[in-house]
């Protein structure tokens, strides 16, 4: 495949996998050439010959790079890269190996001091032991951290929050508790690998049922090719298009303002009683009820009656 | 006549031995340039040792970005060094780019270049005034923070933010530039800067002050420098010339014509004077950048990987359908693994990015510039008086946001 983008354009060396393959023998485990990248897997208790065979026999003078990933499914589940860098031959290089919770990786702190904590950092965030590192605390976690958090079992929320406590005058630690769920959402298309259920796809799996409903036939429904020429003939053309002229609309509606208005109502009360009015006595209720009574047989359109 | 006059007698006076102590220099320095805490043993005002504590500012980005699709896990790389974020998109967009082997239009190409070196510039405008401030001198951190300023405006026209751009975008850039920003850029470059950085770098140069408290402070060898696995103008200070712009380019760096200053002495005085020079290199590059930008598109035309134009999507259903895949699922990145670096104002700044052949990365380890250079500090700071860790620290150009991750 021709390399079309813009990365960083290292000098790649004709023949370098065999050369370096040949080179680590026995401490080899497979080598692989992907996207301009050499990769070269080697076993777990040598990788610290092996990178002093690159460094002193084969130019990678600087180790750049230690980083960690995990991969649950696998019997050793986490890997350890190592990025190194050629100042001589302008050439990078990945190393790794493979680690459990329980194998320890041959420190490399004896070949580059900046090992130091690029080792310290993959211990923290995956619980890789490094074997012989002099100084393998935590480093970028908290203080009393407990746990490894780039581990892929490990949730992004984590376990434990902290604020401050106005009561204790101090900082308190808390498990997390998230006012809301947190939100995952997984956009991947249902077409290419989602592995939920998507709705209405339980469907899928119930038998089929015993006479499958299919579309009528042309000649159940009378649909599709004429039976003779007399019925293929037209009966009768379409209804001609409605004529419009303007002077047969009907107008608009009279704005609701120039409606007539109502007559002023006869008697004393010029409306219904308002709803915080003081209750009235039982005297002056009933005429007020005479007055409603008066005043509906009033509202009544006239042409009705 | 003195009778009973008896004159007290200091506790600490006499022969008792004064015995090494140990102080916290942070985490709320502010010479520390963020939150770094060193414990510090001193005999009198000599350093004995320095066991730095970082951490403190770790956000678990490289978690957060598992969590994320390619293109929503971008600005989070703002925010990692956030006094060159452009520098840092570099890394992950041709990070990206190198998993897809997706085409760059060249106009993108030259803009990425440019507002790289602008970001470079602005940084060490940053670095280089704190540096100052740091062993004494105000006022030239005053003007170079002027010209940030105005880096930041510059900024603020292309992608409408002034610090979190979130700007390159795999297969190219968001958005293109309007042309007078080019020209405000070009006018900036002949008249703003030669006279406003040339000024405050004039009191410094030469300032017998500042070589007092930066000639031989942590000299390091260059054996040691790459054992260390130093980079970028800590490295070039020590004599190496190590850019990367230049021995592994990217984009259209091949095609640009600049110097790599390197120093001789490598002390902190070489740091600083070298991050000098490549603000002027910087201004070289960003020239000929103006000079030679084609007119073109600024973004790869792969729909599936880069959006649609606003305009065609209300016309076209594809190109809606497109933006809709794109900002919802995303785009899918063939597995593979790589390691990325570029040359970002501080050194090497690398992303190894697996990916699954899924929407999300499956692990994007960042590899921060300062860890390697923090780390070397109790080598560089032992035997040094306890005023000049500030200068090994300005020196090294450590910001937190990166450090911690």
């Amino acid at each position: 495949m021709a390399v079309v983008h813009s990365a960083p354009r290292f000098t790649q060396i004709d023949g370098l996998k065999d050369r370096l393959s040949a080179a680590l023998g026995h401490f080899l485990v497979a080598a692989k050439e992907e996207h301009g990248e050499l990769l070269l897997t080697v076993q777990r208790d040598m990788i610290e010959d092996a990178l002093r065979l690159l460094r002193d026999d084969h130019g990678y003078q600087q180790m750049m790079e230690i980083a960690g990933a995990d991969y649950p499914g696998r019997a050793e589940r986490f890997e350890v890269v190592y990025m190194l860098l050629s100042l001589t031959q302008n050439s990078r290089i990945m190393v790794k190996v493979t680690a459990s919770e329980t194998t320890p990786v041959p420190t490399v702190t004896t070949l580059w001091p900046n090992a130091g904590w690029l080792e310290r950092e993959v211990f923290d965030m995956y619980g890789v032991v490094f074997a012989g590192n002099p100084d393998l605390r935590r480093i970028l976690t908290d203080y009393g951290f407990e746990g490894h958090p780039f581990r892929k079992d490990f949730p992004l929320t984590g376990y434990v929050e902290l604020r401050y406590s106005e009561e204790k005058q101090r900082v308190v630690y808390e498990p997390v508790e998230l006012a809301q769920d947190l939100r995952t959402f997984d956009f991947m298309s249902p077409w290419e690998g989602a592995d939920y259920v998507l709705p209405g796809d339980e469907k899928a799996d119930v038998p089929p049922v015993d006479e499958p409903t299919t579309t009528d036939s042309p000649k159940d429904t009378g649909a599709g090719a004429k039976t003779d020429k007399e019925a293929s003939e037209k009966v009768s053309e379409g209804a001609p298009a409605e004529e419009t002229s303007g002077k047969d609309r009907t107008p608009a509606p009279k704005p609701t303002e120039d409606r007539e208005k109502r007559p002023a109502r006869k008697g004393k009360t010029k409306d219904t009683p308002a709803a915080t009015q003081p209750k009235k006595t039982a005297a002056a209720k009933s005429a007020g009820a005479k007055a409603k009574a008066t005043k509906t047989t009033r509202a009544k359109p006239k042409g009705k009656e | 006549m003195a009778h009973g006059l008896t004159i007290e007698q200091s506790p600490t006076t006499g022969d008792e031995e004064i015995t090494n102590y140990t102080i916290n220099f942070g985490p709320q320095h502010p010479a520390a340039h963020g939150v770094l805490r060193m414990v510090m043993e001193l005999d009198g005002e000599i350093v004995e040792r320095v066991d730095p504590h970082v951490g403190l500012l770790h956000r678990g980005t490289e978690k957060l970005i598992e969590h994320k699709t390619y293109l929503q896990a971008l600005p989070y790389f703002d925010r990692l060094d956030y006094c060159s974020p452009l520098c840092q998109e570099h890394s992950y967009v041709l990070a990206i780019e190198k998993l897809l082997n997706v085409e760059v239009p060249i106009r993108a190409q030259y803009l990425r270049v440019l507002f790289a070196e602008l970001t470079r510039m602005s940084n060490h405008f940053l670095n280089i005034g704190a540096h100052v401030m740091d062993v004494g001198a105000m006022t030239p951190n005053l003007w170079v923070f002027e010209l940030r300023e105005d880096c930041m405006n510059f900024f603020e026209r292309a992608s409408g933010a002034r610090m979190h751009s979130a700007w390159f975008r795999p297969g190219g850039v968001h958005q293109d530039v309007p042309e007078k920003l080019l020209v405000d850029i070009g006018e900036w470059l002949d008249n703003r800067v030669p006279e406003l950085f040339g000024d405050a770098m004039s009191l410094v140069m030469d300032n017998r002050i500042f070589k007092q408290r930066n000639v031989d402070i942590a000299v390091v060898s260059r054996e040691d420098a790459i054992r260390w696995g130093f980079s970028g103008p800590m490295l070039r200070a020590a004599g190496v010339p190590w850019d990367l712009r230049k021995s592994q380019p990217y984009d259209v760096y091949d095609r640009m014509e600049f110097d790599v200053p390197v120093g001789t002495n490598s002390d902190c005085y070489d740091r600083f004077m070298v991050r000098v020079q490549e603000v002027y290199q910087s201004a070289r590059i960003i020239k000929q950048c103006l000079a030679e930008m084609p007119s073109g598109p600024i973004a790869s035309d792969d729909r599936k990987v880069s959006p649609p134009k606003r305009g065609e999507m209300k016309q076209s259903m594809e190109a809606l359908i497109h933006h809709f895949k794109l900002y919802t699922e995303g785009f899918h990145v063939p597995a593979g693994e790589v390691y990325v670096a570029t040359e970002s104002p501080k050194g090497e700044f690398g992303v190894y990015l697996v990916s699954d052949g899924s929407n999300k990365p499956y692990r994007c380890k960042i590899r921060p510039t300062a860890f390697s250079h923090l780390q070397a500090m109790d080598m560089m700071t032992r035997g040094h008086m306890l005023p000049d860790a500030t200068a090994i620290l300005g020196a090294i150009d450590v910001v937190f946001g990166e450090c911690d991750r």
